[in-house]
């Protein structure tokens, strides 16, 4: 229960930042870190613990998004919009994770037919009426608690910390359970898994609904932040770039990967954006070229990287 | 245990099984044997559910599985290994084993518990921690042993645990196979290692080019012609039985 114990610490430290500074650089920058966070989480509970490269997840940002302006919009309060968001996104993979694995796809496969949803979902969602098609939806501004809304950026800093400790308790659950030993062992491989009991399509299915929740989380969270979204931000590419780039960066299949992943790059395209301005479109071009060298040098991440794989095996000859 | 009804498989053309029957009775350490290409593995596979036969039946303990999903199988107490080793390499030793019997137990610390005890009974207690990937082929074939038996099965389909060993190994990995079986274990193996099948098998099937050409004791087995002469070619019987009256 080591992992619990660094969880916990990790919230103490987040949660008084805060209360250390009131600069809106610093908790802008905090917030936006710990919603890459949030996303890389979600995406590395399928991509990483389950194996299944999903490059489409804006698809189940963006539902959370939607599903939490409408219902804001229908006079729901946010925070038990907030329910129905998790449980669209969710239902949306469920759609699209039985339909994929029910027929087996895998490796870029997969990759393509997430991709090809979240596009259509993105036109879809541009030429119907109740997404308000490309004007996109406002949100009313009415700061309050009660609302899900804050005044200062301190709210939502505690707001997204909250669903980040969710999605790391998850993860942490993942690394002591049998769930999480099944997923994994579908991810190695999934012949030896069918061999032991495990069923695969139940576990991808399970965990693409997971992973998905989270996303929409993420996307309710977003709606909350900026009271505005559209079928760009919503099912465009750049969501899903950020999520898997964060989490391959960081280190797939571990705890704390996803959170130095979203860090890093946070702190790599700040600092970019100080170098060369407002470029649009600079981040990407950063995270595409981190992600070649990280692929090329480092392929189990930052957190895979140094300390823990060397600890390991020195643990291993010393029993062997 | 387990029987098979005329079953047949074909890959395109090719009728890689074709029209085996066969039946194992229970706590019965048989042998599957045959020349490459023979049709043994795709047989495992069609018993275990990774195949479904274009005609027969699979009959388990009375009930027919036929086509039924492997993970379904090995629920009812049927555990296989491959011929090709499939460890979950990013994983221990340990956590490779765990999968194995989560089946049976749901919680994390007894699966890890579970797991050292079947480790030890495979004799890979000392390798507990390392990653499956830093394993010796000896080492991983014991792992895919120890996986399949940390599901707590009735029958255990062992395909080639022993080809690429080196003896020294085989003769270790003998004994293992055999107390598994003496503890109420029904065991399948398909086997190359002639030593070892006419050392722990009590039956032998023997398939060649998909059809099932004997059965019997290992003796009598061996001294089948058609036996022979699935291994050595046609006519070889012949030649071999003149060449011993010659002598």
């Amino acid at each position: 229960m080591k992992d619990l114990g660094c969880i916990a610490l990790f919230a103490l430290i987040v949660a008084c930042v805060p209360l250390v500074t009131s600069s809106g650089v610093a908790l802008n920058f905090t917030m936006m870190a710990l919603y890459a966070c949030l996303l890389a989480q979600a995406w590395n509970i399928l991509g990483g613990f389950g194996g299944q490269f999903s490059f489409g997840h804006a698809l189940f940002f963006g539902t959370g998004a939607y599903v939490q302006a409408i219902a804001q919009l229908q006079g729901l309060n946010p925070w038990l919009a907030l329910p129905l968001a998790l449980a669209a996104s969710a239902l949306v993979a469920l759609f699209v994770g039985a339909l994929t694995f029910r027929y087996g796809l895998k490796g870029s496969y997969f990759a393509l037919v997430t991709l090809a949803f979240a596009e259509v979902f993105r036109i879809v969602s541009l030429s119907v009426s109740f997404t308000g098609a490309g004007v996109g939806l406002m949100v009313p501004l009415r700061a309050s608690a009660s609302n899900m809304q804050f005044a200062s950026r301190a709210g939502y800093v505690w707001l997204v910390l909250a669903m980040v400790v969710v999605a790391l308790l998850v993860t942490a659950w993942l690394r002591h359970s049998r769930f999480g030993a099944y997923l994994q062992a579908v991810r190695d491989n999934e012949d030896a898994a069918r061999a032991v009991g495990v069923d695969p399509f139940r576990v991808k299915l399970a965990a693409i609904a997971l992973s998905a929740a989270l996303m929409g989380a993420g996307g309710a969270f977003y709606v909350q932040v900026f009271q505005y979204i559209d079928p760009g931000i919503a099912y465009g590419p750049g969501t899903s770039v950020e999520a898997l780039v964060a989490a391959i960066v960081g280190g797939m299949g571990t705890l704390w990967g996803p959170v130095v992943g979203a860090v890093a790059l946070h702190l790599l395209a700040d600092l970019t954006r100080n170098l060369f301005g407002q470029l649009p479109g600079i981040n990407m071009v950063i995270y595409g070229v981190v992600l070649v060298l990280i692929m090329m040098f480092a392929p189990r991440g930052i957190a895979g990287f140094g300390l823990p794989a060397r600890w390991r095996r020195l643990r291993g000859k010393r029993n062997g | 245990m387990l029987s098979l009804h005329k079953l047949s498989h074909a890959f395109g053309g090719l009728k890689a099984v074709d029209d085996v029957s066969l039946e194992l009775p229970q706590y019965c350490l048989g042998a599957l044997i045959g020349p490459n290409g023979a049709g043994k593995t795709t047989l495992f596979a069609l018993m275990s559910g990774f195949l479904k036969p274009d005609s027969g039946r699979v009959l388990y303990r009375g009930e027919d599985i036929t086509g039924g999903a492997p993970h379904r199988n090995a629920l009812h107490g049927m555990a296989r290994t491959f011929q090709i080793v499939q460890p979950f390499a990013q994983q221990t030793v340990r956590e490779n084993i765990a999968v194995g019997a989560h089946l049976r137990l749901p919680g994390r610390r007894d699966a890890l518990e579970r797991a050292e005890i079947v480790a030890q009974q495979v004799g890979l207690a000392h390798q507990l921690e390392k990653p499956a990937s830093d394993l010796t082929v000896a080492g991983r074939k014991r792992l895919e042993l120890a996986r399949a038996l940390a599901t707590q099965p009735r029958l255990l389909l062992l395909d080639e645990v022993l080809a690429g060993l080196n003896p020294g190994e085989i003769a270790e990995m003998i004994p293992v196979v055999q107390s598994i079986a003496a503890s109420g274990v029904t065991v399948l193996m398909i086997e190359h290692v002639m030593q070892a099948v006419m050392n722990l098998a009590q039956q032998v099937w023997v398939l060649a080019q998909g059809r099932l050409i004997a059965q019997g004791t290992p003796m009598e087995v061996t001294r089948d012609d058609k036996v022979i002469e699935a291994y050595l070619g046609h006519g070889t019987a012949a030649r071999l039985r003149a060449a011993e009256l010659a002598r």
